[in-house]
């Protein structure tokens, strides 16, 4: 039985619907301590404009976001207030790991930086560079749009991926030699 | 009212210290057991009202050194702008020295953060205790024989799925 839409009517999947509305209003969360927390104000200042991206409402309270940049180090006193803030956002939500350090520690490998915050973590997109300038921060926000466009489920299916489920670096850490080396030094102090 | 004077007036009250000068810097080393002395001395005796910074050296490892720890004690006379070095060298197992909280209430953060790095205790400390690293951490991580990259404290968190956020 065919149904006469007229021109200005298109039919489409309601979950890509919802993915369209929460691509387009992402609220930052800015996990910021360091560095690349400068690059991350300059994105969301008049030059770059994150507004264009509708990304641009930062605010400093995780129940108001979906959208979590840590952009910085992050040292082992910082990451149970990480893993909290995390914890206290509400679904959906998205984590950027802005820069080197967040991904990976960088060049601080020192007994008190984590190295990668994806070890206890979920995290969606990487940011390269130290710091990354405006422009990659923006393009990761661009792809993690794409992302959310592509996989986007009304009620967050994807996220039960066992992919997405679990920190990737941990993902990666298991049944591997470092693995068995990191319960070893878990049980030393 | 030199640096020189200052160093002759502490060599006549305590006897003769070894010091020396270097760029206009002048260091005095004090035995330990005497630091609190000498520096009440600069202090009430010789106007040094400020102390500008405790801090700590770990000769473990260094050429020719027969001490552990030497503690580096840097106080100013805000009045002369006259500054002046103390050092005082403390060993394992259990290095020790005087607090000085009782002569400079600013010594309190200073004394916390050398015991918290290097483990130095400060007898008649009013609140020692870590302020730097978390409470539960158990080593002092800027002593030579800890390592760069820790006892595994930086991998030691649970891991957040998901599922559980």
């Amino acid at each position: 039985m065919a149904v006469d839409l007229p021109d200005n009517v298109l039919i489409t999947r309601l979950d890509e619907l919802v993915s369209w509305c929460r691509k387009n209003s992402l609220w930052p969360m800015p996990f910021a301590t360091a560095c690349c927390g400068i690059e991350l104000m300059a994105t969301g200042a008049s030059r770059h404009d994150l507004a264009r991206f509708g990304a641009e409402v930062f605010r400093f309270s995780p129940r108001q976001c979906d959208l979590m940049i840590v952009a910085g180090r992050v040292v082992m006193k910082m990451l149970p207030v990480l893993q909290r803030i995390w914890m206290q956002m509400h679904e959906p939500k998205w984590c950027i790991s802005m820069g080197a350090c967040a991904s990976t520690g960088g060049v601080f490998d020192t007994y008190c930086v984590v190295q990668g915050i994806d070890r206890f973590l979920p995290v969606d997109m990487y940011a390269p560079g130290c710091p990354p300038r405006p422009e990659q921060l923006i393009q990761t926000i661009i792809d993690l749009q794409e992302k959310i466009q592509s996989e986007g489920t009304m009620f967050g299916r994807e996220f039960e991926d066992p992919e997405r489920q679990r920190p990737k670096m941990a993902l990666r850490l298991e049944g591997r030699k470092e693995a068995a080396e990191l319960a070893q030094r878990r049980g030393t102090p | 009212m030199s640096t020189q004077e200052t160093v002759k007036s502490l060599s006549q009250a305590f006897g003769p210290l070894p010091a020396s000068h270097f760029r206009g810097q002048t260091r005095v080393v004090v035995p330990v057991d005497r630091l609190h002395e000498v520096l009440k001395f600069l202090k009430e005796g010789r106007g040094f009202d400020f102390l500008v910074d405790i801090t700590c050296v770990d000769y473990l490892y260094y050429r020719d050194a027969v001490d552990r720890f030497g503690l580096v004690y840097l106080v100013a006379n805000t009045a002369t702008n006259e500054r002046i070095t103390i050092r005082a060298l403390v060993n394992d197992p259990d290095p020790e020295a005087p607090s000085v909280v009782d002569l400079w209430r600013g010594a309190d953060w200073m004394e916390r953060e050398v015991w918290d790095l290097f483990g130095v205790r400060f007898t008649g400390h009013p609140d020692l205790r870590r302020i730097l690293l978390p409470d539960e951490f158990s080593a002092f991580p800027l002593r030579k024989d800890y390592p760069l990259q820790g006892r595994g404290e930086r991998h030691n968190f649970p891991v957040i799925t998901r599922a559980e956020s």
